[in-house]
């Protein structure tokens, strides 16, 4: 019973936070650069305004580019619920492993990318096609990150991952510093931030993700820019939930238990705001073909982090 | 005809000279020596510095490499044609475009038949010919030049772009994320400036050249100042001279410092665009402290200047100097020392010397591809003939030695402006221009490259005819040379490091 209540506050927070998260970004990449900043609710004004416009579509669109943003934001949605941030008594945990997850956001990129082809635009198969180059480089990492985790739990389930971490199961693990170096590049080229694609910009032909969702406008839009923001979320709780679990109730554990993994959790996304804030000032994009190394370099990461484990036991 | 070395005024000196063009003498070339120029072209180093038609007589300004000797060759159509220059001087194709576009008059030989400014909306055919013509029926249909091969495909860019720019459409053909070609289409922000100008009274036509290109306002208005000065044969105070240079280099600064951060901006490095976006707000508050205008518009007249600059102002000046050079040298070594972002800027974009050759490209896009060519120095005008003047040249020719151009002329600017508040000598801001006609031409230095009026006033002091040619006429063409064979996503990099003036070529 109060699993599927946990479940419920767990995709709350997930919608709640979110905007949250990249209003916080925002404001300390503009505090960083000596600027204002916009206020920390700009994103949950901006989505506001979006939902209550109306959609302009292309008569050249199909179905598909209606369904599209619908699609994505459930199957990104589905994917925040099986992360645990600040407890692993969720209803779905079980339900969903780390591999579905990552088809779960596939799914949701192949059809952002059909969508932004659909209405024939230069700039949405443009952005497409770039979108497709970096995911190709991207999943193999991902999926690579999850076979070195399990290796190490013995399970794909999240839950049981942060149930293994903070059982004592491992001391100073190589293959999970390896892994978490993969996952942070992998989640870097997820999201879209620099150095692989400039949320920010308003140069087109620059343009990756935002290259896709040029043609949308209204709830259409608001839902394209929740799924980013659900996205970033995502993947700053996987990274915590995976590597830094500290503070996350385990089922059996009481109401205060509950209440403490809230409070760390919530301090944890700020402090990878932080990071991500800082990190993104102090570096320029790179050459859209360097992307390739970059991701290539996260693969190989992630491949080292697996064949560690082998060798580790093996001695 | 062609004798190998030849001057340019030995050659022009065969044909009839024009009295009151100052402070460079005009001569009418007939046909046979009209087209002899053109064949001279081919062999000398002379620069086509202007083109600009006038009634039905057709004007090239020009200026010898070597001799450094300036001079207008001038030619009456005979039957609204004269032979094109744009097989031997490239850059000039699209001036040939614009004045077949404003006056009907057609360049035989041109390759390129295409209108320019024209793109059929404006109510008239030839604007400024002696016999204008009805507009056409609809709008022209433009065909960009063919690009022919497997797999290729066009992305259509502009002239509406996602940013708050100037309107200007880029036609990309590329072979996945390669660019075979890039053409551009300008003249959106066409404002029939040219036409505007004529029948003006001095004083209003300076205000109208001084918002040609808005950032080069300076610039534009000391460059129509000293053609209308030598038309008439007035000369402006010592102490306008050096008051004119102190905002040429203010204006030179902001500019640079801008563009400077507006690159690293493209590379997504944001940090630098806020750091020089304020250093720039701090120079544009003391300008208009000193001068009463941001942008320092209007602050140049013909004569002299429109206001001093104070005692309080001087002390604002040296001020900023002693702030702004250890915060500016800051942001020069964080460029330097940021490998994410020099990645992008180093080999991207090259233009060869060559072609910054062949195009008689002036400005930081000239000076880092090797062409040592400053008009502050060459012709020179005071008060920079009394002060020596560095002139950073570079051989890459990529973003990263447009980058560096502007960083030493930044310097070299701060350099000048603490000799100008040191060095300017008091005395009177302004004479009055006589009211006579005349033909004058200046040359004068903006923040892009060489600016040109050239200008013909009336028996009773109005504009005849007035042409300002922007530095990017001879940029613009290279921008489309140094994209070539880079990747899509790298353009906006390339663009802004040229960062070519829409409205200046509009006109």
């Amino acid at each position: 019973m109060s699993a599927a209540l946990w479940q419920i506050l767990q995709i709350a927070l997930a919608l709640a936070l979110a905007p949250g998260l990249t209003g916080l970004v925002r404001w300390l990449k503009a505090v960083l650069q000596g600027r204002g900043g916009p206020s920390l609710l700009q994103p949950y004004r901006d989505l506001y305004r979006l939902l209550r416009k109306e959609p302009v579509v292309s008569e050249d669109s199909s179905w598909l580019f209606r369904l599209a943003p619908y699609g994505c934001f459930l199957a990104v949605l589905l994917a925040a619920a099986i992360v645990p941030t600040f407890t692993t008594h969720l209803t779905l945990v079980h339900a969903a492993d780390l591999i579905a997850l990552v088809a779960l956001l596939g799914i949701a990129r192949f059809l952002t990318a059909l969508a932004g082809m659909d209405a024939g635009t230069a700039f949405g198969g443009l952005g497409a096609s770039r979108e497709m180059m970096i995911a190709s480089l991207a999943e193999p990492a991902m999926l690579m990150v999850t076979f070195s985790l399990s290796l190490l739990a013995g399970s794909t389930l999240p839950a049981n991952i942060v149930g293994f971490v903070l059982g004592g199961g491992i001391g100073l693990e190589v293959s999970m510093g390896l892994a978490l170096a993969a996952l942070t590049m992998v989640a870097i080229a997820e999201t879209g931030r620099i150095p692989i694609d400039n949320p920010a910009t308003h140069l087109e032909l620059t343009m990756v993700h935002e290259a896709m969702v040029l043609e949308y406008s209204g709830r259409h839009l608001a839902l394209m820019e929740a799924t980013g923001m659900l996205r970033l979320w995502l993947f700053a709780s996987l990274i915590l939930c995976l590597f830094l679990p500290w503070g996350i109730a385990l089922p059996g554990g009481g109401f205060l238990a509950i209440l403490l993994g809230l409070v760390t959790y919530v301090v944890k996304l700020a402090g990878i705001a932080v990071a991500l804030a800082v990190f993104e000032t102090s570096i320029a994009k790179m050459r859209l073909f360097r992307v390739a190394d970059f991701l290539g370099g996260a693969l190989l990461l992630a491949l080292l982090g697996t064949i560690f484990l082998y060798v580790s036991e093996a001695v | 005809m062609i004798t190998g070395k030849t001057t340019l005024l030995h050659y022009l000196s065969f044909s009839r000279p024009v009295a009151a063009h100052q402070p460079w003498p005009r001569f009418v070339l007939d046909e046979a020596a009209w087209r002899g120029l053109v064949a001279e072209l081919a062999v000398e180093d002379w620069d086509v510095l202007g083109l600009w038609a006038d009634g039905n007589e057709i004007h090239c300004a020009l200026r010898d490499e070597e001799t450094g000797e300036i001079a207008v060759a001038s030619h009456s159509c005979t039957d609204r044609r004269f032979a094109s220059l744009s097989q031997v001087r490239p850059g000039v194709l699209r001036l040939e475009r614009a004045v077949a576009d404003l006056y009907g008059l057609q360049a035989a030989g041109n390759p390129d038949g295409r209108p320019w400014l024209d793109h059929g909306r404006w109510g008239v055919t030839h604007p400024l010919a002696l016999a204008r013509r009805p507009p056409p029926p609809a709008p022209y249909a433009y065909s960009f030049l063919p690009v022919e091969g497997e797999g290729l495909h066009q992305i259509p860019v502009g002239p509406v772009h996602a940013g708050i720019i100037e309107p200007g459409h880029f036609r990309f053909h590329c072979a996945g994320e390669t660019v075979v070609r890039l053409e551009e289409r300008l003249g959106w922000v066409h404002r029939g400036l040219e036409g505007a100008l004529i029948g003006k009274p001095v004083a209003q036509a300076a205000k109208l050249v001084g918002r040609v290109s808005g950032d080069s306002t300076v610039a534009y208005a000391i460059a129509f100042a000293r053609a209308v000065e030598a038309a008439s044969g007035a000369e402006a105070p010592a102490r306008a001279h050096w008051l004119r240079a102190l905002m040429a280099e203010l204006e030179r600064i902001a500019n640079h410092i801008f563009d400077f951060g507006a690159i690293c901006n493209d590379a997504a490095f944001a940090l630098m665009l806020g750091e020089c976006s304020v250093l720039r707000e701090e120079i544009l508050r003391i300008c208009e402290s000193c001068f009463g205008h941001r942008l320092m518009m209007d602050a140049v007249v013909p004569g002299g200047v429109a206001c001093d600059l104070t005692a309080e102002g001087a002390a604002l000046l040296q001020d900023m100097l002693a702030r702004l050079r250890p915060r500016f040298e800051e942001l020069v070594e964080l460029y330097d020392n940021s490998p994410s972002l020099l990645d992008r800027t180093v080999g991207t974009g090259v233009c060869t010397p060559a072609l910054a050759r062949q195009f008689g490209a002036t400005g930081f896009v000239g000076r880092a591809s090797g062409r040592a060519v400053d008009a502050r120095r060459l012709p020179g005008y005071p008060p920079y003939d009394q002060m020596e003047l560095p002139v950073p040249v570079r051989q890459d020719g990529d973003v990263n030695a447009r980058i560096w151009i502007r960083i030493e002329e930044i310097r070299a600017s701060l350099d000048l402006i603490g000799r100008i508040l040191s060095q300017m000598p008091p005395g009177p801001l302004h004479t009055p221009i006589p009211t006579r006609g005349g033909e004058g031409m200046a040359l004068v230095e903006g923040f892009r490259g060489e600016i040109l009026v050239w200008v013909r006033l009336s028996q009773v002091g109005r504009i005849v005819r007035c042409h300002p040619r922007d530095p990017s006429w001879f940029q613009w063409p290279l921008l489309e040379a140094a994209i070539e064979g880079n990747i899509v996503a790298d353009f906006p990099l390339c663009n802004k490091s040229f960062n070519c003036s829409y409205a200046g070529v509009d006109l």
